[in-house]
Order: structure tokens, then sequence, then C-alpha cells
């Protein structure tokens, strides 16, 4: 279900982890988009886990998991965040 | 049981592949290869060099190393064991090791291959310091020919830009160096951990070209190394910031400056070489060991940490005093 409080929360985690515009649309890849890179991820699983209070499992660090806000936003909702 | 490194050893090929020549070849950049990975030049062997040619090379002059720290000849027929770390290694039997043995001169003492990339000579110091009492002393060496496995296939970007050749040699004891005034360097503690889910995402079958999920890999080494050297760590009451010097597997300069960070260490504390020779998988670690023990550092605590494909990685912890 679509939580503005949560997507807000988290395009400001993005925000905090790359200079880059963030795609208007969800489902746009956020690493095609040049706004990941395989560096930025961990820093963005690690403000992750920060800003919503969640573990993500080394398991679950598959970059398809994270590649775009509409996918970022799916785990964190599964994970009830 | 107590173990100690005597002493360490190196070898790099001559071949200097600066990030122009290797650039020119990809399609890339020569100051976007340097600044995806730090890397402004590596050394590749010539065609004809082996990875037993590396290795033995890397083994000698830690032997020399070992002689200059204990003021009398340290032989190859002295060695109880001797451990070869190698993911760039042909895919059949035998490996490198007994070629390596043979090269020595050694006729019956064990040597065993570790086939495994970038973590191997990590998990060959660990099993080192576990067997050297029984056995004696034990050089572990760790070579690798990335370039001959780039080379075989047509180049990939992604992965022809960041590898390099080389070796390097470390000589574990269960005796602490009989001169007092010279380095003692103990291992305390080490963690080694696998976990073979990632398996493909960074693999060689020994025919087709290195396959490698890079965002995979950063993803799991940024978050492992770390862990790993907190838990060896942690374990032996040791903060990171206390730490000497981080002796780790030079995969990729924004890595290091990553695990630094995760550490709350400071940068400078992270030994890099990585912008010389690139990353030389299994070799790098110790090459970078060598090239630090030659500078004769203060004293204080060692940390040795890798990750490499299987994903296989740990952290060992050393004290010098």
């Amino acid at each position: 279900m679509p939580d503005a409080t949560r997507r807000e929360r988290l395009l400001s985690v993005l925000q905090k982890v790359t200079t880059a515009q963030i795609p208007a649309d969800d489902s746009e890849s956020l690493f095609e988009s040049g706004l990941l890179d395989s560096f930025a991820l961990p820093d963005l699983i690690s403000a992750l886990e920060e800003e919503f209070s969640i573990k993500v499992p080394d398991r679950d660090l598959n970059p398809r998991k994270f590649d775009s806000v509409a996918r970022i936003e799916t785990y964190l909702e599964e994970h009830g965040a | 049981m107590p173990a100690f490194l005597h002493a360490f050893g190196a070898h790099l090929p001559e071949r200097v592949v600066t990030n122009e020549e290797i650039g020119a070849r990809v399609g890339k950049a020569a100051d976007w290869i340097e600044s995806v990975s730090g890397i402004r030049e590596r050394r590749w062997a010539a065609a004809e060099t082996t990875i037993a040619d590396l290795a033995v090379a890397a083994a000698q002059d830690c032997l020399r190393n070992a002689a200059c720290l204990s003021d009398a000849p340290v032989e190859a027929s002295s060695l109880g064991m001797i451990v070869v770390a190698s993911g760039s290694g042909a895919r059949g039997f035998p490996g490198p090791a007994a070629a390596v043995a043979a090269r020595l001169g050694l006729e019956g003492t064990p040597a065993m291959d570790v086939p495994m990339a970038s973590a191997g000579s990590l998990f060959g110091l660990v099993l080192a310091s576990r067997m050297a009492e029984a056995v004696g002393d034990v050089l572990v060496i760790g070579a690798e020919k990335m370039s001959a496995l780039i080379e075989a296939s047509p180049l990939d970007p992604n992965t022809a830009i960041l590898f390099g050749d080389g070796a390097g040699a470390a000589l574990v004891s269960s005796r602490p160096p009989l001169d007092l005034k010279k380095r003692r360097l103990e291992i305390l503690d080490a963690v080694l951990h696998t976990d073979g889910q990632f398996r493909d995402d960074l693999a060689w079958d020994g025919n087709s070209a290195l396959r490698m999920n890079g965002l995979s890999v950063i993803m799991q080494a940024a978050r492992k190394i770390p862990a790993a050297i907190s838990e060896v760590l942690a374990r032996q009451n040791v903060a990171a910031a206390d730490v000497q010097a981080f002796l780790l597997h030079q995969a990729n300069q924004n890595l290091l400056v990553r695990v630094a960070k995760a550490l709350g260490a400071a940068p400078e504390k992270v030994i890099s070489n990585v912008a010389r020779y690139g990353n030389t998988s299994s070799a790098s670690m110790l090459i970078a060991a060598s090239e630090w023990a030659a500078g004769n550092p203060p004293h204080g605590d060692i940390v040795f940490g890798a990750f490499g494909a299987g994903f296989h990685w740990g952290a060992l912890l050393a004290r010098s005093r």
C-alpha cells in the first residue's frame, strides 16, 4: 500500500547519498539513470537501515531489490518499515 | 598455539600496463579507469611466465628477507610445508604448488594448493598458523596471472581494467624470532567465512571469460570485510581506531576507502598499492604486506583482511612488538 510519509523519507534518504536528480518515474532504474553506482549502493542500504530502523540481511544485498524507487518501497513495505 | 609472521616477500613482473594502454583496448578513458578503481597501472607477466614462476620469485624474496631478519640463511629445505594460493591457475591437476615445491628443491615437503581467488592467501595464512606447530615453518604464497584469463577471451571493460599479475609470500612459524631486537609479529586471532549463495557473482571456469557481477561484489565486500574485521577485533578487545595498519586485499581503492570509513579508521592506516599494481587477486594482500614491512613501520596491531570469489572472506589480527 502506498505510504506518502515512507515515500518522502525514502526520497530524502536517496537524495542524501547522491547529488543526482531522482527519476520522475518510480520504476526507472536508479543504476541506469546514473543515480546509484556500486559504491553508492552500500551507503544507501546503510542509510535505509538507519532511517527505517530495519536490518537488511546480507542475503538481501541483491542490486535488483534496490534498482528503483518502486522496488525499494516494496522492500520497505515487506519489511514493516 | 602461538604463530608468528617472520618475513614477507613479493614479486611483480616488469611490464607496466598503463590505463592509457588498457583503456585504448576496451574503449575507456584512463581517467575514468582511475576514478572507478583508483588504479593507474598494473603489471602483466610475459606470455611464457607461469604462476609457478611468479610464486617461486616471491618465495625466494621472502626467504631472503627472513635471512636478513635472522642474520642467518633461511633455506627452503628448512620449510615444513608450503601453501600456494591462486585463483587463476589452470583448472586441472596438479596445481602450481607441486611445481613451486620442485623449483624450490623440495622432495617430500608437503605442498598444498588453495585454488581460491583474492581471499586465498588469507585462508593460507590462517591454515599455516594452525599447522606450523605440527609441521614446522610454513611458506604461504599467493600468486596470480590474471592477465592470462583476461586475454583468453574478448576483453571485458568491466574486468580487464582491474587485474594485474604478481605474487606475495609470508613465512609463518610457531617459534618467535630468536633475536629479541627484531620485529615480532604474532598472529593473535582470525576469522574466516564462506557464503556460497553468491558463487556465480564472481566466477571463472577455466575456459570461458571471467564473470563478475560488480554491483553484488562491491555490495557484499563493502559490508563483509568491515564485519569480519570488527568480529576479530571485538574478540581481542581492540578498537579499529587503534590499529596501526590494515593490510587488505587490494581490490579497488574506492572499496578500501569505504572499509576504512565503515570501521572508523583513518584512511591512511589502510595500506594501498592498488594504484601501481591493480587487483592482483590472492597475491595482493601479501604484496602489500611485503611493501609495508620493508618500510620498517611502527609497532602495533596489524589487521589482514580479504574478500573474494565464493564468496570467501575473513580477517586476521597480528601484533607487532
